[in-house]
């Protein structure tokens, strides 16, 4: 096959992905004064962060003093069910703060407390009111910020332009190889250090909040040049998304309606997550209505309520009530603010959910319940980084935000995504840049593996005659939500494995129709690559893990296991298959162990 | 127009359609060197919005027909149109609010350069960004805090919601049929970016050279279709062009007003439009 010619340019150091962890990575990158520029696959601005809803965490204690760095992060390891990597848990919680503040010098607009402080809201699994917030669009407003600073530093940006494979110079990372979406033409980076901020992997899932850029590419850039994957079977599905009409079915419905008073019912008009507290948190829980609601406005005195539990634990009651026949008409359970908060506070404080359902669904929820399921979200698992620098096992790579794994363990926090991506962004762009400072010179680009890539990445055009690219991915994200969801058995994700090596078949013979310009299929065709990646390593993570925990939910061993409490699952790619293999996790130090004996 | 073969798809399954409804759109195809409507028929679904069915159309007939997109829910601004003439948000728009039985015409927004089927290049908007001078914030209160009260942070926070669907630049017809006017103009999308900015209570940059000359708030005579097309709500002539306007008159002849309301962080104008 004939080479085509392509463009090529140099850098210190490329962030893939323009997300907060993205944007956040080159900002910092580029304030350290190395060559830097942000690739990403839609328009600048339009990441999945732009979706975030209810907040940002960060125990900035403007509303409840009594917050600090280490009551956080114990929330965050016990929501995690303790799998968390504690040093990643330990940063996140004692920098979020400033990095919010940043967030402010940089122009962001947060929603204000009585005395002009940064007011902050209750969400799951957070002991006190702790995200910064600006209604229910503060991903917005983190990505506007953020992109807008970036643009006035001058980084270079390359827009809807797709990173495609990873390249080396012996074990050092050399650049990236992509191609633009507009054209169809090639493009490779020469860095000296990558940053990965691809976000997440939820496309392969039916039901899902994901936009179609959550393919895992990172994910299957890493373990492609030879880095380490953990934890992927945990993968979050969130408690509440859209279920009516079937068209709308996974669109998120943000925490922070439960964070603001709604609370779940069931057909009868019941409140079940009273029966569905597990002993992990009973302490600390209230059990009662009178208590919980009581909650809201004085958390000295009472408990919080259960419909705030930890996410997984509030997606499995939902599913156990429907499956027990107390769902909704539409195979959901009810979520109720209406009746519980005046229609103008739903309104001003929730004002995205009241038009997205208002204008998807035709309800008004100031007025009515809304009806809600489970829904694919996020995932845990990733790139497996070091804890104070982002590096991966592959030199001058790093990862940060959701592509990354260790801060959130088995189950994340809400809230904890929108400061891990800016609290880790920092880290891995300043990171990258030292490493890059430190490298005598420019790694070298072997020119025939550029060609090699490019002939894999054109096949799809000379299949003729074969099948559809949707065709494959519709039945990709079939086999993954009915075998790999949020319940899991040996029997299905045994049967999952084998589906998922036939669509690997068929996607081998997969063609494109049309050209190179814009053409979407052929933009499919390659991300299923990416997708048939996680999804094989999160099944095979998920067939290890022989127990229940936070997003892993096994049916066939329905309790935490102490040998697993211990252990990261941890994969690599040799000789193109994925390898696993346990490791201890890493053993936290006493005084922080402390922490968690007190009782808080 | 061709007749298009179906090629088998998965995604959502037909059965549940409404009553065995089917729906057909005409699609603009083509690129730069031209292109044509061409029309499609799929089932139909409830509760669907035309960003549904245009992808059902490329999972079963037309693989390579572009289009963005990426939140589904109205909150990215990825995927405008011009839906019957109308510009809009394809994700927001649902397919119950067209008469059944009718052909509906989609065709990509018309200010920007076409690239292909329903996308254009909107790098306008990015280069017009550029040229903003950035946010510059005043010193922090003596106890190294920043405080700012709601009913100041309000304003802007209108503002701030903007989703850069670029509909408001597609409509107005300062641009939309005048391409010589690009370079001069920086369009209501930047006025209210410029807004948010003028406004927030805690900057401190000069930009009336910008207001005044380059991003040429002058050629905007208050028509407002921009703040009838804006899927977000914002009052852009309101509450960005009116005020804008009227700060350029003020101070740019009096550099001592400018100073007062950098320093106070207040504005000392009222009226805004809830
Ligand atoms: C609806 C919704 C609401 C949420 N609400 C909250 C919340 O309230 N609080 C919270 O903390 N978290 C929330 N989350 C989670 C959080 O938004 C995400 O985890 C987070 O935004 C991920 O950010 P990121 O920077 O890692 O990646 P993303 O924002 O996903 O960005 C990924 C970037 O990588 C680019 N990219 C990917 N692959 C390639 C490639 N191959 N080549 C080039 N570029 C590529 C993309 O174009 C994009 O720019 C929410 C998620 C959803 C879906
Ligand atoms: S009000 Fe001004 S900016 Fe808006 S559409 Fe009319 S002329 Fe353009
Ligand atoms: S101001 Fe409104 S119409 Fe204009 S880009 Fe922003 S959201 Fe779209
Ligand atoms: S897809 Fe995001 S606004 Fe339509």
């Amino acid at each position: 096959m004939a080479t085509e010619p392509y463009e090529t340019h140099e850098y210190d150091v490329i962030v893939i992905g323009a997300g907060g962890a993205g944007l956040r990575a080159a900002i910092e990158a580029s304030a350290k004064g190395v060559r830097t520029a942000v690739i990403c696959k839609s328009l600048l601005g339009k990441a999945h962060t732009v979706m975030a809803e209810g907040g940002m965490a960060a125990a900035m204690g403007n509303v409840w003093p009594e917050d600090n760095w280490k009551v956080h992060f114990r929330d965050t390891m016990r929501g995690g069910k303790m799998l968390n990597n504690w040093r990643m848990a330990q940063i996140h919680a004692q920098e979020s703060p400033d990095r919010v503040l940043e967030l402010e010098e940089w122009g962001a607009l947060f929603d204000r407390t009585k005395d002009g402080l940064i007011l902050q809201r209750d969400f799951g699994g957070h002991r006190y009111a702790r995200l910064a917030h600006v209604g229910d669009r503060t991903g917005l407003e983190m990505i506007r910020t953020l992109q807008q600073h970036a643009v006035h530093k001058g980084i270079d940006v390359y827009m809807e332009c797709n990173v495609q494979r990873l390249l080396k110079d012996g074990d050092k990372i050399a650049g990236a190889f992509g191609y633009w979406r507009e054209t169809g033409a090639f493009i490779l980076f020469r860095a000296k250090a990558v940053v990965l901020a691809t976000g997440g992997v939820g496309k392969s899932w039916k039901v899902t909040s994901n936009s179609w850029e959550c393919t895992g590419d990172g994910i299957t850039l890493a373990t492609d040049a030879g880095a380490e994957l953990i934890d992927m079977e945990m993968v979050q599905f969130h408690p509440t998304g859209m279920v009516w009409p079937p068209s709308v079915r996974g669109i998120l419905v943000t925490e922070g309606v439960r964070g603001d008073g709604g609370t779940l019912k069931n057909s009868s008009g019941e409140r079940f997550m009273f029966k569905y507290i597990p002993e992990f948190f009973k302490a600390e829980t209230a059990d009662n209505e009178k208590e919980a609601d009581a909650w809201y406005e004085d958390k000295k005195n009472n408990r919080r309520t259960p419909d705030l539990l930890p996410r997984d634990e509030v997606a499995r009651a939902i599913n156990s009530e429907i499956k027990a026949g107390r769902g909704t008409p539409h195979g959901g359970v009810f979520l109720d603010i209406a009746s519980r908060r005046p229609a103008d506070y739903i309104q001003k404080r929730l004002p995205s959910m009241y038009h997205q359902f208002k204008e998807l669904a035709d309800v008004d929820i100031t007025k009515e319940p809304m009806e809600i399921g489970p829904t694919c979200h996020y995932i845990m698992g990733g790139v497996r980084v070091d804890a104070d620098t982002t590096a991966t096992a592959v030199k001058g790579l790093f990862a940060a935000g959701e592509v990354a794994a260790g801060l959130h363990g088995a189950n994340r926090l809400g809230g904890n995504s929108l400061s891990d991506l800016v609290v880790f962004g920092r880290r891995a762009g300043l990171h990258a840049a030292e490493y890059a400072q430190a490298l005598p010179s420019q790694p070298v680009v072997d020119a025939g593996e550029v060609e090699r890539v490019m002939h894999n990445l054109l096949k799809p055009f000379e299949n003729t005659g074969g099948e559809n690219p949707y065709a494959i991915h519709a039945d990709l994200q079939e086999t993954m939500q009915s075998l790999v969801g949020l319940i899991r058995v040996e029997p299905e994700l045994k049967e999952a494995l084998d589906k998922l090596a036939e669509l690997r078949k068929r996607l081998d013979n997969v063609s494109v129709l049309g050209g190179r310009q814009y053409n979407p299929g052929w933009h499919m065709a390659l991300d299923l690559h990416n997708m048939l990646t996680v999804s094989l390593a999160c099944t095979v993570g998920a067939i290890a893990r022989k127990e229940s925990r936070g997003g892993h939910t096994r049916d066939d061993y329905p309790t935490t296991d102490p040998h697993f409490a211990k252990v990261n699952l941890v994969m690599r790619q040799e000789n193109g298959e994925m390898r696993l293999r346990e490791e201890p996790l890493p053993e936290m130090p006493d005084e922080l162990k402390q922490l968690f004996e007190e009782g808080h | 127009m061709a007749a298009v073969a179906e090629r088998p798809a998965g995604g959502p399954s037909a059965s549940a359609s409404a009553a065995g409804q089917t729906v057909t759109m005409r699609i603009w195809r083509g690129d730069a060197a031209g292109g044509a409507f061409q029309e499609y028929t799929v089932p139909l679904e409830e509760g669907m919005v035309v960003l549904d069915v245009v992808h059902r159309i490329q999972a079963m007939q037309a693989n390579d027909l572009a289009v963005r997109w990426n939140c589904k829910a109205g909150k990215c601004g990825s995927c405008s149109a011009e839906i019957n003439g109308k510009p809009r948000l394809m994700c927001m728009t649902r397919m119950n609010t067209f008469e059944p039985g009718k052909v509906i015409t989609i065709s990509p927004i018309r200010t920007f350069p076409l690239i292909k089927d329903l996308v254009t290049d909107v790098s306008f908007n990015f280069q017009k960004a550029k040229e903003v001078p950035a946010f510059k914030p005043k010193p922090l209160d003596p106890d190294g805090k920043r405080r700012m009260y709601q009913e100041d942070v309000d304003r802007v926070q209108e503002f701030h919601k903007c989703i850069e669907c670029f509909l408001c630049q597609n409509v107005c017809h300062v641009i939309r049929d005048h391409e010589e006017n690009k370079q001069s103009f920086a369009g209501p999308r930047l006025f209210v970016r410029l807004a948010a900015l003028e406004l927030h209570p805690l900057d401190t940059n000069d930009r009336r050279e910008l207001l005044k000359y380059k991003a040429g708030l002058g050629f905007c005579n208050i028509t407002k279709c921009c703040t009838e097309v804006c899927p977000e709500h914002i009052h852009i002539t309101d509450n960005a062009i009116i005020p804008l306007k009227e700060r350029v008159v003020t101070e740019f002849y009096d550099p001592l007003a400018w100073i007062a309301r950098k320093l106070s962080g207040r504005d000392p104008r009222k009226g805004i439009v809830e």
